[in-house]
């Protein structure tokens, strides 16, 4: 029987792409198997053994790291979400208007600057109000996360807003229903997995930034993965794998989450 | 003219709807007029882009008209917004919340009047068994079908009870046989619930079965505002009469003008009775318009004469198209019997009798 | 009582001013945390470094001509600062050669995903976003923890007796390399299967009809269509490669320093934070202009084949 003719089938594209899922996959396997090993160094394998954990857990600046992380996470992520969900509503479903244009690209440019350039910019900004107000706390850092969390966070909301049917609007327009209500109503609930998706975005991107933190903080004010980079630079040990292993699962936790949440119609 | 008077329900009195500005400015609506009177199936019918949406959003408060006034029931609504307008509207889409039940969509505009939960769920309860859709109340809108949710779309935008409810090509997502079906059934609430029903079609056949009176719309104008007989037969431009239905053309001379009959010299020289359309103005070479049915192919006889070019079966009837010596097109249709054909073929010189009270002068 | 078309302008005022209101938050958050900043960079660079950091608010031209030049700390000539010039170069040369690995790594993978059955495709993409999502750094560390002398490479390939010395990876340019093309695949892959997903693969047997080989069709009907999606890819990949700043740190041993953490150092024992901020803006010159030349480029060819 002759074989039909396989119109998607392009020559060593499908090794390429094994080895691509094999490639990013592998090192993380390996990662985390030895946030299980019992040796103190990694070059061995001593046995299985949860000390790793433990001793991570007792270590009161990996806590303290990752509490810090969670809260300016949490906080950054809410706010760039409520701004980004305004923003998103201001800029679609509109014939253009003036500004228009200057809006996207003022809510997109943290995405076209090199991270070290805006922690730069932020360094010498935030030491001046520093020195000025004499304020040295977390809102240095929750703004500056803020700021670049708000283009992630506005990319799903405007997403499902354009595919969002207009018509729906006018209907409950059209059914006495006033601005307020229809926005409650109808545009609210058809938007929260947008809003949802965008809210998890920023969160992951938060937790997710090392340069401009390592930049904006001041003296003991370390997020997990300023710590994590800190003792990186000193020489690893396994501790490292088992902080990073929890930091995966919780990554996979966010993804799964989002993937049922921005696929989930109507 | 065979029409019922009765009170206005909503009278569009010149309005324009231009979009866009300067060079790129378009009239979607160029100074329209209308009046649309209460308890009627009134429908605007015209092809795609003459407007007739625009009007209907006009009316229903989507969008505000450049120049003119709306009124509904004597009161100028053109400013109001939708919320504030007693006028419904039933969707091409159908625009169902996809986050909320049958019986939640329907009771909405009833919640948003700020009615009491008693009420909306009588009024819903007694929406759902005007549509037929009581077993479905729990249901989401997702699951259910293009037919039902088109009931319940219905049923929504009657369950506030409005004054005027509009309808933008609601059936034209429906398959054919379901299509026949509510159309029935539009017909069939209009008449249970006596609200003005202002209905918007490309369809011509679904205009002529439904109206009370249609507006036959083109280029954001309307052309012709009547009965469907009227706007059938006594269609009043070259534009009414070639939308609606097949029609043969012809050029004449036009004498004996007078109580909207007149006299008509085709170019065979031979003469016919016509009524003549409204605001007729005489000229030398006006044109009339013959339907193919109410024309009879002879062997000789009749007021026109040519040969047979083409002949095409359609089942009940057939068309026979004929070359008039004048050089004109012409096409009669004729009725089929079980037992024989047509009786003419290819290149047959026949004649053609028109029969009287068959011809309508245009206008343009 | 107004006419209708005056409220129709009074509304649509309205509705302008309203999108103002409710964009502004988010305007005035990122002008404060993120672009107006850099305008301060650019004044920065233009003024006399302070001694203990900082800046005295001094005019000086210094800082920008030591972004490329040396001065002889006895005669004060000029000399070109092959230091700098060497990060400079090995930053805009890694950071293209992560681009062009990752996209050749990454559109045969964008491919395979975009021409899997809808069910599968979902994992699939699965599977590439949750690298995507997690930790930069943790997989950086990662990539260490593979590449190092006594790393899964090495071990493997003593054991097996191929090698009998450790391959040194880790500290060289190479290691950034990898540890860049690794972090930023899923940055590739994402945009060009966003477009691919959407391809009509009609138009591919359009294009076998019309007697064009695999490569052809490849190369005339596939890749000019996903075109939006490889330009977005490489732009999502070299911009941060050019700034990266964790790998270097991680892989390079600080000693393979790479722009940004050249800039670091003058905010820190250099102590030159108008040099830094020359070098700031220089690192955001050469991205705007790869920006501007790709987009160009990109739009260009396109007229071509369109």
């Amino acid at each position: 029987m002759a074989r039909s003719f396989a119109i998607k089938h392009q020559p060593g594209f499908t090794a390429i792409a094994a080895t691509c899922f094999v490639v990013l996959y592998l090192p993380i396997v390996v990662l985390v198997a030895y946030a299980f090993n019992a040796a103190t160094s990694t070059s061995e394998w001593g046995g299985f053994s949860l000390k790793w954990f433990q001793s991570a857990w007792q270590n009161s600046q990996v806590i303290d790291a990752t509490l810090r992380s969670f809260q300016i996470g949490a906080v950054a992520a809410i706010l760039a979400t409520i701004f980004a969900t305004m923003a998103a509503l201001a800029t679609t479903r509109t014939a253009p208007y003036r500004g228009l244009t200057f809006k996207y690209a003022a809510i997109n440019q943290p995405l076209m600057v090199p991270e070290i350039v805006t922690g730069v910019a932020l360094l010498i900004f935030f030491s001046r109000i520093k020195i000025f107000t004499g304020y040295s706390g977390l809102g240095y850092l929750i703004a500056a996360h803020t700021a670049f969390c708000i283009p992630f966070a506005y990319l799903p909301i405007r997403a499902r807003l354009e595919n969002m049917d207009l018509t729906l609007e006018r209907a409950a327009a059209d059914l006495y229903a006033t601005p307020w209500q229809t926005f409650r109503r109808i545009t609210l609930p058809l938007l929260w997995p947008g809003i949802l998706a965008g809210l998890m975005l920023a969160f992951v991107i938060s937790l997710d930034d090392v340069v401009i933190t390592e930049f904006v903080k001041s003296g003991g004010q370390d997020t997990l993965p300023t710590y994590m980079l800190g003792q990186i630079r000193r020489g690893i040990t396994p501790e490292i794998n088992a902080i990073s292993t929890v930091f995966l699962l919780l990554s996979v936790v966010i993804v799964t989450l989002f993937f049922f949440i921005s696929r989930k119609r109507d | 003219m065979p029409d019922k008077p009765g009170r206005n329900a909503i009278e569009v009195k010149n309005v324009r709807k231009i979009f866009g500005t300067g060079e790129a400015q378009v009239a979607a609506l160029d100074t329209v007029s209308v009046s649309i009177r209460e308890n009627e199936f009134f429908t605007l019918l015209g092809p795609s882009g003459c407007g007739k949406t625009t009007l209907l959003r006009l009316i229903a408060g989507f969008d505000f008209p450049s120049a003119g006034e709306i009124l509904l029931h004597g009161q100028d609504i053109a400013s109001l917004p939708p919320f504030k307008r007693p006028v419904n509207t039933v969707f091409q889409s159908y625009a169902l919340f996809p986050h909320m039940t049958v019986a939640e969509n329907i009771g909405f505009g009833l919640e948003m009047l700020g009615k009491p939960k008693a009420e909306i769920k009588a009024r819903v309860a007694e929406m759902l068994k005007l549509v037929k859709m009581e077993a479905l109340s729990g249901r989401r809108t997702s699951q259910i079908s293009g037919g039902q949710q088109q009931r319940v779309a219905l049923a929504r935008a009657l369950a506030p009870q409005p004054k005027v409810l509009l309808l933008d090509e609601p059936l034209s997502a429906l398959d054919y046989k379901l299509r026949k079906e509510m159309q029935i059934e539009l017909k069939r609430l209009q008449h249970e619930t006596g609200i003005t029903f202002i209905f918007v079609t490309h369809d011509q056949e679904e205009a002529l079965t439904m109206s009370d009176r249609i507006a036959v719309m083109s280029s954001g104008k309307i052309l012709q505002v009547g009965t469907p007989w009227d706007i059938y037969d006594k269609p009043a431009e070259r534009f009414v009469a070639d939308f609606i239905g097949e029609t043969n053309f012809l050029t004449a001379a036009i004498a004996n003008i007078g109580n909207g009959k007149v006299r008509a010299t085709l170019k065979s020289g031979a003469t016919i009775d016509a009524t003549v359309a409204e605001g007729f103005q005489p000229k030398d070479n006006a044109t009339v318009v013959v339907r193919p049915e109410h024309a009879k192919l002879t062997n000789g006889k009749g007021e026109l004469s040519g040969a047979v070019e083409n002949i095409v079966y359609f089942g009940t009837d057939t068309h026979i198209h004929v070359r008039l010596d004048s050089g004109e097109a012409f096409t009669v249709r004729q009725q089929n019997t079980r037992s024989a054909g047509c009786g003419f073929e290819r290149g047959d010189t026949v004649g053609i009798s028109i029969g009287n009270d068959a011809a309508q002068v245009l206008r343009d | 009582m107004a006419s209708a078309e005056e409220v129709a302008r009074e509304a649509e005022r309205r509705d302008i001013r309203t999108r103002w209101l409710l964009s502004a938050p988010a305007l005035l958050v990122i002008f404060f945390a993120a672009t107006g900043p850099l305008l301060i960079v650019l004044v920065y660079s233009f003024l006399t470094p302070g001694p203990y950091g900082d800046v005295k608010w001094q005019f000086s031209p210094e800082a920008w001509i030591s972004v490329f030049m040396e001065r002889d700390i006895f005669d004060d000539t000029l000399s070109l600062a092959a230091a700098h010039v060497t990060i400079f170069w090995r930053s805009i040369k890694l950071a293209i050669i992560t681009t062009i690995a990752t996209l050749a790594l990454g559109f045969p993978t964008a491919y395979f995903m975009a021409t899997r059955s809808e069910k599968t495709r979902d994992l699939w993409l699965f599977l590439i976003t949750i690298p995507f999502w997690t930790n930069l750094l943790i997989r950086t560390f990662a990539v260490l923890q593979i590449i190092r002398n006594e790393g899964l490479i090495n071990t493997v390939l003593l054991k097996l007796g191929i090698i009998s010395a450790p391959i040194q990876i880790l500290f060289t340019d190479t290691a950034i390399l990898i540890g860049m093309a690794y972090v930023y695949l899923p940055l590739m892959v994402l945009p060009i299967y966003a477009s691919m997903e959407k391809l009509d693969f009609r138009l591919v047997e359009a294009g076998y009809d019309l007697y064009a080989t695999r490569f052809q069709v490849l190369r005339r009907i596939i890749f000019p269509l996903v075109k939006p999606g490889v330009i977005a890819g490489s732009i999502l990949v070299f911009i941060p490669a050019l700034g990266a700043y964790v790998t270097p740190i991680v892989l390079g041993g600080g000693k393979n320093m790479m722009l940004s953490n050249l800039i670091e150092l003058q905010f820190g024992q250099g102590r030159n934070w108008p040099l830094g901020s020359a070098l700031s803006i220089a690192v955001m010159v050469i991205v705007m202009v790869a920006l501007l030349a790709y987009v160009r480029n990109a739009g260009r060819s396109e007229v071509r084949h369109g």
